[in-house]
């Protein structure tokens, strides 16, 4: 098996380590620009978020898999690891390390051992953790800090609010509050792109994602904003989770749909979510619990977005 | 099988809620604090041994293409007998349980119970049978509702356990729907683990 | 009109039935593990939830309530829905046998599925009129539908995967249906 260009196909995923572990260790390094500015932009406590979470993924896969007797080897396969490295760039910089921690045993334990490990699991876990994180402690999850950890509020929040919110140029290079990893949206393009030209991850999803989500708030009206076709896009585009989620959260493969057809619906559905969450819902930002309904419905979008396979007379569903 | 084994496998080896897996509605619904698990497990029972027994005395007088039916009437009538004295007696624990009453008339366990015993036993054994069913019932509830409020609020019956435990900051999730989702089946899976390891 | 809206899509969404509150798990539950049956009985629970509301609304208002007997409310309503379950299988084994097939042996579950009495009970301690209890009990059942579709296609895809023992079943089933239903949470506060 020619193990060269990673081909992504249907799970369960017949895993060497090798494969697994190249394709992780890409995306610990896509990450690694922005994991870094948000050490830059808050200051050096993050390494304690980032450490505990990493650490807690890794120490309970390899405590799961002694228990069910499986191989340790395949804690060591990167993807405890950027599921721990993706749940600490999702909290606040105010996250104490045992909220952390607990998030990152939650995610590899209910998020994914229980369905049999990698390949299984029906929800993104950092995703599913960070959504049991934010309803356990919600206060803790949306104590947002500017630097020096001083209280701030994110840009969506203060929009909400009516309150002036950063320009572009900011929201662009990340210099606003926000998760951890969620800040600099150029750093995550670059380490996106970077991911997208080793074909690791599909593009199609960020770009059917991010497209319906500028589409919709640029043409529905709000409260604050009665007219249709009059949103401001590029604002909602750059602010919030919507750029580290379309591009290191939704394109989980064990999570997202096989077919190019269902990708696209994928990121459509997702994108349709998390805009009618923003515009019209109680929280500020939808991207978490729209990839998180998204992941639930792949399944029968594969069903339905299969095409005819050759040979067969079945016809497409 | 004598009458001990009938009162006591419906607390462990036929557990309603952990080994016969039904009455899932009520044990989520109301597991939010011990208090309501424990008046919901004392209200099903009653319903339980009385339907029991009046059906097992109606046993051979039903007829048995229209068993089903007679049997909802039977446990209709105890419910809403039960709804009305809550109401007078515990006007707040029924407050709290709220629509799950009336619907203890649709709990599997009293309709499975008397279908798969009370028409088919003595009235002794019937009875026998709801006691023990009902308290495995209540003891499932306990047990659920206990780590639900320990673990989302920090208290047990109202009183604060943990309160040695400065710092501790209460899971809100286990006072919500997806908390008791899984604490329920990871309380199910645990017994279930323990179980296989015995045999 | 708006009022409508409302309680339609909150029915589906932010207070779904099976999700948040807790009705219908039984049949969710047990009759899930594969994507059409779940659709046959969501279709059954749909048609009888929805008749089922207008019985006893109807029943509520013209003979509960003037004879002042609403006490008797669980027995009326849960005969209203037996009968209404018994007549509906009545009439679908004679029109269409094979639909009878397929469906015939959800249908008596639907007569103990607590959603369906749950709704009714509910429509009258929130004093729907007759066009909003429709709306409810109509929109509690596609609720209830959506919540079994998508988790029997999870369950399906799940058959390959190798669940440890002790989880298998019902366990993994409550854990899947506890991240369905924080995923439903970004829905609080829509309206």
């Amino acid at each position: 098996m020619e193990i060269n260009k990673l081909t992504v196909s249907s799970s369960p995923h017949l895993h060497s380590n090798n494969t697994v572990l190249r394709a992780m260790l890409w995306v610990l390094a896509a990450l690694t620009p922005a994991t870094l500015f948000a050490v830059y932009y808050y200051g050096a406590y993050v390494v304690v978020i980032l450490l505990s979470s990493t650490a807690a993924a890794v120490a309970t896969e390899a405590l799961i898999l002694k228990l069910r007797r499986k191989p340790l080897r395949a804690a060591l396969d990167g993807s405890a690891a950027v599921t721990g490295l993706l749940l600490a760039l999702n909290v606040p910089a105010s996250a104490p390390w045992w909220l952390v921690a607990i998030g990152a045993g939650v995610a590899i334990s209910i998020g994914k051992q229980v369905f049999g490990g990698i390949g299984h699991n029906p929800f993104n876990p950092a995703l599913a953790a960070r959504a049991i994180l934010v309803v356990s402690w919600p206060e803790r999850m949306t104590r947002w800090v500017g630097p020096g950890l001083v209280s701030a509020a994110t840009p969506l929040a203060q929009y909400r609010a009516g309150v002036a919110v950063p320009a572009h140029a900011d929201l662009f290079l990340g210099l606003r509050p926000g998760s951890l990893g969620e800040m600099s949206v150029f750093l995550l393009l670059l380490g996106g792109a970077l991911l997208i030209y080793l074909k690791i991850i599909d593009w199609k999803i960020p770009a059917s994602f991010i497209g319906t989500v500028a589409l919709l708030t640029w043409a529905l009206p709000t409260e604050g904003q009665t007219a249709f076709f009059a949103g401001n896009p590029l604002f909602h585009v750059l602010s919030g989770g919507l750029v580290l989620g379309a591009f290191f959260m939704a394109t989980d493969w064990t999570t997202s749909p096989l077919t190019k057809r269902g990708r696209v619906v994928f990121g459509f559905g997702a994108g349709l979510i998390t805009a009618i969450i923003r515009l019209y819902g109680g929280l500020p930002e939808g991207v978490t619990f729209a990839i998180l309904i998204m992941n639930a419905c792949t399944p029968l979008i594969d069903r339905y977005t299969l095409g005819k396979s050759f040979g067969s007379t079945r016809g497409a569903m | 099988m004598n009458d001990i084994k009938v009162l006591w496998r419906g607390i462990f080896d036929e557990n309603p809620t952990f080994r016969l897996l039904l009455g899932m509605c009520p044990t989520l619904a109301v597991s939010i604090a011990a208090n309501q698990g424990l008046g919901m497990g004392l209200a099903t029972t009653a319903v339980l041994v009385a339907s029991n027994i009046l059906i097992s005395l109606l046993r051979s007088v039903i007829p048995d293409k229209i068993r089903i039916p007679c049997f909802i009437v039977v446990i209709a009538t105890f419910v809403t007998m039960v709804d009305l004295i809550m109401a007078a007696f515990v006007p707040a624990l029924h407050q709290v349980l709220g629509i799950f009453i009336p619907l203890i008339v649709v709990n599997c366990i009293i309709l499975q119970r008397a279908e798969a015993f009370a028409s088919k036993n003595t009235v002794w054994r019937s009875a026998l049978d709801g006691v023990g069913m009902g308290i495995g019932f209540t003891i499932a509830l306990l047990m659920v509702s206990a780590i639900r409020e320990i673990l989302g609020s920090g208290t047990l019956f109202g009183l604060h356990v943990l309160g040695f435990w400065q710092s501790f900051e209460p899971m809100r999730i286990m006072v919500s729907p997806p908390g008791a989702f899984i604490v329920l089946g990871l309380l199910i899976g645990l017994i279930n683990s323990l179980s296989m390891r015995r045999v | 009109m708006g009022e409508i809206v409302i309680i339609f899509f909150s029915a589906i969404l932010i207070n779904n039935f099976v999700l948040i509150r807790f009705l219908g798990i039984c049949p969710f539950l047990g009759i899930s593990q594969k994507v059409e049956t779940a659709v046959g009985m969501s279709l059954a629970v749909i048609f009888v939830m929805t008749v089922a509301s207008l019985a006893t609304w109807v029943v509520q208002t013209y003979v509960l309530l003037p004879y002042d007997l609403v006490y008797l409310r669980t027995i009326v309503f849960i005969l209203v829905i037996a009968v209404l379950v018994q007549f509906v299988e009545m009439v679908i084994q004679k029109s269409s046998p094979t639909l009878y097939q397929a469906l015939g042996v959800y249908l008596p579950l639907i007569t103990t599925n607590c959603a369906v009495l749950g709704v009714t009970i509910l429509n009258l301690n929130e004093a729907y009129n007759l066009l909003q209890a429709l709306a409810h009990g109509f929109a509690a059942a596609v609720g209830f539908g959506l919540a079994i579709v998508v988790f029997a296609g999870i369950r399906e895809r799940l058959e390959l995967a190798e669940i440890p023992e002790a989880l298998q079943g019902f366990p993994i089933a409550l854990i899947i249906a506890g991240l369905l239903s924080i995923s439903f949470f970004g829905f609080q506060g829509l309206l």
